[in-house]
Parts: C-alpha cells; structure tokens; sequence
C-alpha cells in the first residue's frame, strides 16, 4: 500500500455546473483546502464537528480503525446532486458536511491494488453500490461503513491461505480461552454430575470485576487480573458454600438443580445490566500494541493471554494427573460413593473444584474482555456458554481432558468457519452443528468412554 | 388509588395479550414434554420461532392461510424428529444441550442478513407482510372499537354501579371473590368425595361433569368480573384487537382440551411411566424411544402453534424467541404446576403480569435516586429469576401440582 501520510487530504468538486451551487460549495472547499494545507507533515484530516441545528457530518473511516486504508478516493453525492471528492491519508479518515437534510450517496473508488469494497447492507445500499447515508436531522455525526476486503476473498489466492492463517491462529486464542472456562464447567460436571448454565456467569463477573478494578478503580492491569482471579474463586467458594452444598444435602434431583442455576444465570445477567448497565465496558480504555508475523497480526496482549491461558490448562492438567488432590478429584468424578468409603473427603474436593473453577473462570473473562471482545457486557459470558457446553460435551461431559480437547476444536472451528463461508453469527452456529453430528456417532464425546452416557 | 388502577390496567393488558396465549400454548406443549414424559427440551423457544418463520414467510409468500399454519407445523415436526433422533437414545442432558443448540443455530439463521428477504435479518419481519390474510379472515366489524363488558350487560344498574365506575369496581370485586370461591369450594369438596373412594375407582360420571360444568360457570363469571373491574378497550378488528385476541384464546381452550384429552389418554400414562422409569416401561413391551418421539413431536407441535399465535399481532423477531423465552416458559411451567392441566395457564397468567406488578410497583413507589426506569425493568428480571430458584428448591410441584408425581430425575 503506497503511503501518502505527508499529503493533506485532496479536496475537488466536479459538477458543480449552476452558479448558486459554486456560490455554496466553494467557500467549504476554501475552507477545507485553507484547513489542510498549512500543516505540512500532519496527516490528520480536520474532522467536521457538527453544530445543533446547522450542520451535520459525515465521518468515517475506510476499512476500520484498526486497519485502515489509505490514498482511497471517497466521494460523497449531495442530494442536489453536487460532488465532493475526498482523498484518505495514512488513516484511512474521511469527512464531509452534509449542510441540509436529505439522502447522502457516498462511493468508494481507487482502492490500493488487491482490495474491494465489502457492498452495504440492504437498508445502507444506495444505486451503483454507493452506501446512503440517511441524513435525517441537522447537528448529528452519521459515521457509514466503508469496509473493504481483499478481491481474491473467494477465490483461492494466497491471500486465502493468509486469511485462514490468521483465523486460525484467532482460532488457537478462542480455543484457549474457552478451555480456561471450561475446565471448571467439566470439572463441577464430572464431580457433582450438575450441568452448570450459570458458568457463564462467572467468565462476564470476571471481566466485570476487572473493569471495576482496573477501569474504575485505577488498578494496574496486571495487579488487577491477579485479585479478579482470586475473587471470582472466593465467588466459586461462596456459591458452593451457600447454594450447592446445601441443595446436594437436602437431595435436590439433578434436573432441579439444572433450573436453580438457570435462574441463577437469569438473576446474574440482569443483576450485572442493573449495577454496571447494559453497554460494553473496557477493562482498560488504551488498545495494546500489534505485531505481524507473516500474514498474521497479534497483539501482546493477545499472545499473554494465551500464553497465560496454556500455563494454567498445563498446571491443572499436572494438577489432575501428579497430586493427591488431582486424583481425588477424578476418584470423586468417577465414583463419588466409592471415593467417599476410601476415605475422600468429598465436599472437600467438591468445594475445591468450585472455587478453582470460579477462579478460572473469572480469569477466562479478563482475558476474553482484554483480548476477543474488547470489553465486557451484561450477556458477554452468555454469548459463549454454548460454545463451552459444546466444547465440554464434544471432548466427553466430565473429563477435563476432554474439554481442553474439545474447546481447542471448536474455537478453531469457530474463527475458521468466518473466512470458509458462514457468514455473520453462523460461525457460532457451525460450532453448534458439529455438536449435534458428533453427538450422532460418537455420543460419549472424543474422549469420553461409553459407559458415561447411561 | 389512580396509580394502583394504571397498575392493575397494566397488568390485565398483559394478561390478555395475544403473545400471552402464545407463550401458554408453548407451556402446554413442554408440560409434554419435561411434565409428562420428563424430556428436557432447553430449546422449546427454537419450536416456536420454527412455527412462526413457516407460518408467516409462506404467507408473504402468497400461499394460503390453511397451507401456511401446516407449513409451521410441519417445520416443527420435522426440527423435533431431527432433534430427537441422535439424542433420545441417551441421557437426558445431551437432550438439553442438543435441543438449545439447535434453538440458537434456528435464531442464528433467522438473523442473516443474506436471508432478509425472506426472513427480514435480525429487523424481524414486520407483521404487515403476513397479517392480512388473517385479519381477512374476521367476522367481526373491520373499523371501530369495543368495550368489554358492553354496556348492555350493566345498563339497567345505577350509574355509580357501572363498569369501571367506583362503586362497579367494589361490585365487581365481590362478585369475583364470590365467584372464586365458589370454585375453591366445589373442587376441594369433590377431591374430599374421591379420597373417601377407594383407590382406583372414580366418582360417577353425571357427578364429576355437573362439578365441571358449574367450576367453568364460575370462572366464566370471574373473568366477566376482572373486566367490569377493569374495563377494557380495544380495535374490533385490526392487526391488535379483539378479534386475534379472541382467536389467541379459543387456541389456549383448544390446546387445553387437546392436551387434558392426550394425557389421560393410556398413551398419556405411557408417558408418566417413561419419567418415573422408563426400564419399568421398557419391559412391558412399549417402545420408550418411539412414544419418547411422537411426546417431542407434540409437544413442539404445540410451540408451533404457540409460535403462530405469538407473532399473530406483532412481527416475527428471533430475538424475542431466544433462550430468554425458553428459561421464562419453563418458569411458568414450574409456576403453575408441571404435570398438571392447567398448570401451564395458571403460570403464565402469573408470571408475565407478575413481573409487569413487580416493574410498576418499584417504578411508582421506589425513588429514581434509588432505582431509575431501566433498573426497574432489569430489577423485574431478577426478581424472576430468584423466584425461578426459590420455586424449584422450595416448591418444585409449583401451584397447582403434586410433589409425589414430581421426582423427575431425567
């Protein structure tokens, strides 16, 4: 991409044919020129502000924020039909007035080699793929999507392969993260036998406990992830502590307890809305800095995260198999009654795979709210509780290997599908389908043995 | 007192909502289900989306009214079969996880933007795409508007006494009391009559239909009592009126009667004895995986319809047909009663102007310092799911129902 971040934005109107349209353009265009040219090496284009009532702007950027495109030729159609011909520097911006109310067209041409415009969705779609911008009120920002993708985005190009590098290694991050989450759901499902539909719960408490640390608080990051770690664990504790121990005493069925932590998961999601409000909420409001290695772009945060996220699956995985506490675990998990008369402190072990599995899990949701989803909301934690369910049941429901297994999949399979051909949300979907084709040949899951599945 | 009235007006807009009597039809159908048979179908919201894309894109398509309700239908069918198939066979959370999978990959699909043609995307498709041939369809007056109680009904009293009037409203109240317990009475005496009988045997049947018949008496003249209490008008016809109003409810009657007839029915205690034990079931020769299928089919197939019914006045939205509705149906359900016939009604007509009493309550009386509108609304939500816990912990057998039928253990 040839850069032109010294060049002020190009600003020339064509078609302006009738006098009084001259008459109203061309103190703007000076206006816009005598903004650009002085200074020289600034390759920031003035933002129009819009004014109540007067005025209202058309901003945005080609491509997206993250990777913008620049030398990009935007033209904006008024709805007396002038042009106006914007030229994007090294940060992709663009910007115009829109002085009257009415139907804006804005087209997109001289892209860089390679790429082309993504067409508008239905409702944006003006004619000759322009994208309308529906100016229907004086002193509003209206900020249209320009999004471009590379040409060869169907066809089987090297930059297809670059595409499904980088979903792949998108993929091993998801993947990551969902096996931190769902280690704690496999484990609480192996030793109480309770398919826990409140976990989720816990993954958006943890980044909603970091973004009041950390955000709020003013915490450093890493202190922060440190005490939300520790506290969604206490919350694990307290939670097994106060509800579930109680119910397994009064022999609450399995199916009930099930509902008890639907509701619980109602009540959480709506409690978080009420305290913290129904927005995304970053956990620190910076962005982390990016590399490239090859195709594929990371941040550092991202590859902490997963760095974090495999040392933990690794420990619990040693945890499991090499300490005393780890092989009561899987006693418990297999035999509870049979655990307890070889002298097994069950509740004990019940109690420790809780408060791990809060820990964990609250974890998982820093690290998903600093890395994927760029913030935490109300339903973050919801949005992937199938996608753990399914991991969970894909490895085998109830072995902790199984789940690590089985997250690893269908985070791969999640980001994978995006660049193969499901489009939108139907990447999630996907996911879901393997599920239930898997459950149709192998239903004890990939590392579950038969006789599990009763 | 104006405040309490807007309250209670709130509440009996809710209640006779036609996506009210949608989601009770739903109710009725996973009463089959996790009731009866003890299957846990998470996904009973994706049956009712189901029916509701069959329904109104084939009739945006231009195909008749009759073919588009089998069109929802069988869509409904076909998804329980697809469903069913691979996960009945296994332990009862595969199912639940399987079923609300496939619900979300339902509302997943119905939220492309590459189908919005067909589907209108994640907007919803708007209900003047497929209401018309329904409206058509109405035999009452196309314009105009109608009062419940019509005026005939209470003309020849004081005026102080009419409908919605002061002294009409505490005439109303007595009635309804009256009426009320009257049906308490006639029910509880005539269980006192069966226990005195020995186990197995029934009372005579002119007895049991003259019981019935003066316990629907006395509820029709409830009902006509809330509504002199509270008057209430709306269009005859339109797309929100009486006359969808009228059809919402006639399908609860029917899929009541449909549903009291199945479950008593030999196939119905099959289903009971598939939940208590299914080995037990399995060895007088009956195919549990087959009567497991036909329960899954019906009781979708009544989601379907309660699908139809609830976007009959509105839109078809995926989101509101999402895992939130299922969680609510089944705190209906566990509301009214599971495994009880009219559980399902009694559950819904509490639980969703329950939750209106909850959110109007704290909006007029709690400060805004304390709680503003939105909290209200979310504080609402809350409260509905810790009632969810409490119910199941505390009273898992709900209102109506009873504890010894309900050890489900799926």
């Amino acid at each position: 991409m040839k850069s032109r971040a010294t060049e002020p934005p190009e600003v020339r109107t064509t078609r302006a044919t009738q006098l009084s349209r001259l008459v109203l353009v061309l103190p703007f265009v000076a206006f816009l020129m005598a903004l650009g040219t002085p200074s020289a090496g600034a390759n920031t284009l003035t933002l129009c502000q819009p004014t109540a009532g007067e005025l209202s702007c058309v901003n945005g950027t080609v491509g997206s924020r993250a990777e913008p495109v620049g030398d990009a030729d935007v033209t904006l159609t008024r709805p007396d039909g002038t042009e106006e011909t914007v030229t994007t520097g090294d940060n992709g911006r663009f910007s115009f007035e829109a002085p009257v109310v009415g139907e804006y067209l804005l087209s997109l041409d001289g892209l860089p080699e390679g790429l082309e415009q993504i067409p508008p969705e239905a409702q944006f779609a003006g004619p000759d793929g322009t994208v309308m911008v529906n100016v229907d009120a004086l002193g509003r920002q209206y900020v249209p999507a320009l999004t471009v993708r590379s040409v060869d985005y169907d066809s089987s190009g090297t930059s297809k392969t670059d595409q499904l590098l980088q979903a792949g290694v998108n993929g091993l991050r998801l993947g990551l993260l969902l096996a931190l989450a769902s280690l704690g759901l496999s484990l609480i499902y192996g030793t109480t036998g309770l398919s826990n539909f409140a976990h989720a719960e816990l993954v958006t408490l943890g980044g909603m406990v970091a973004y009041g640390l950390v955000n709020l608080g003013g915490l450093n990051l890493w202190l922060g992830i440190v005490l939300t770690t520790v506290i969604c664990g206490l919350v694990g504790y307290t939670q097994d502590r106060v509800l579930w121990q109680p119910l397994r005493r009064r022999g609450l069925g399995l199916t009930q307890m099930m509902i008890v932590t639907i509701g619980l998961a109602l009540a959480a999601q709506y409690a978080f809305q009420y305290f913290v409000g129904a927005s995304t909420q970053k956990v620190v409001v910076r962005t982390f800095d990016s590399f490239t290695v090859g195709p594929v772009r990371l941040s550092y945060m991202d590859v902490i995260a997963m760095l974090i996220a495999l040392v933990l699956i690794i420990g619990v995985g040693l945890v499991l198999v090499k300490t005393r506490i780890g092989q009561a675990t899987r006693a418990v998990s297999d035999n509870p009654a049979l655990a307890s008369a070889s002298g097994i402190d069950v509740d004990k072990i019940i109690r420790i795979v809780w408060t791990s599995a809060g820990a964990l899990a609250g974890l998982a949701g820093v690290l998903y709210a600093l890395t994927i989803s760029n913030g935490i909301r109300w339903d973050t934690g919801m949005q992937i509780l199938l996608l753990l369910f399914a991991a969970v049941t894909l490895g085998g429901l109830g072995t902790a290997f199984g789940a690590m297994l089985g997250s690893l999949i269908i985070g791969v399979v999640v980001e994978l599908s995006g660049p193969l051909g499901a489009p939108g949300d139907l990447k999630y979907a996907v996911a879901l389908l393997i599920l239930i084709v898997l459950l149709l040949f192998r239903p004890q899951g990939l590392l579950g043995r038969p006789e599990r599945i009763g | 007192m104006d405040t309490i009235i807007g309250i209670l007006e709130a509440m009996l807009r809710t209640a006779v909502n036609p996506a009210t009597a949608g989601v009770v039809i739903a109710v009725i159908g996973l009463n089959i289900h996790f009731g009866f048979t003890g299957l846990l179908n998470m996904g009973q919201a994706g049956f009712m989306l189901l029916g509701a894309y069959g329904f109104a894109i084939s009739l945006d398509q231009g195909l008749p009214f009759p073919v588009a309700i089998l069109v929802g239908l069988l869509a409904a069918v076909l998804f329980a079969v697809l469903l069913g198939a691979p996960t009945l066979k296994l332990r009862g959370d595969y199912l639940a996880i399987v079923t609300i999978s496939a619900a979300e990959i339902i509302r997943y699909v119905g939220r492309l933007s590459n189908l919005s043609e067909y589907t209108g995307g994640s907007q919803g498709l708007r209900g003047a795409r497929y209401q018309e041939p329904f409206i058509n369809l109405s035999f009452l007056s196309e314009d105009g508007r109608w009062t419940l109680p019509p005026e005939g009904l209470y003309s020849w009293l004081p005026s102080s006494m009419w409908a919605g009037e002061t002294g009409g409203r505490i005439l109303g109240l007595v009635v309804l009391v009256a009426a009320v317990a009257g049906a308490i009475f006639l029910i509880k005496g005539q269980r006192n009559r069966q226990k005195e009988l020995k186990p197995g045997s029934d009372l005579p049947f002119a007895q049991r239909l003259r019981t019935g018949l003066a316990v629907s008496g006395l509820i029709f003249v409830a009902v006509i009592a809330v509504f002199y209490i509270l008057p209430l008008t709306l269009d005859q016809t339109k797309s929100n009126g009486w006359w969808v109003r009228l059809v919402a409810w006639s399908m609860v009657g029917i899929s009541l009667l449909v549903a009291m007839l199945l479950v008593r029915s030999p196939w119905g205690r099959l289903l009971r004895g598939i939940r208590e034990d299914e080995d037990a079931v399995r060895s007088l020769g009956k195919n549990v995986f087959a009567l497991k299928m036909q329960a899954l089919i019906i009781g979708g197939a009544f989601a379907a319809i309660g699908g139809m019914v609830y976007v009959l006045p509105s839109t078809v939205q995926p989101d509101n047909m999402g895992r939130s509705m299922t969680f609510f149906i089944y705190t209906a359900l566990l509301l009214g009663g599971a495994a009880t016939i009219l559980g399902p009604l009694l559950g819904t007509l509490i639980f969703y102007p329950g939750r209106i009493l909850i959110r109007e309550v704290a909006d007029a009386y709690i400060p805004d310092s304390i709680m503003s509108s939105s909290q209200t609304d979310q504080f609402s939500f809350i409260v509905v799911g810790v009632v969810l816990m409490l119910l199941v912990i505390f009273r898992p057998q709900g209102i109506l129902g009873n504890k010894r039928e309900l050890r489900f253990n799926v």
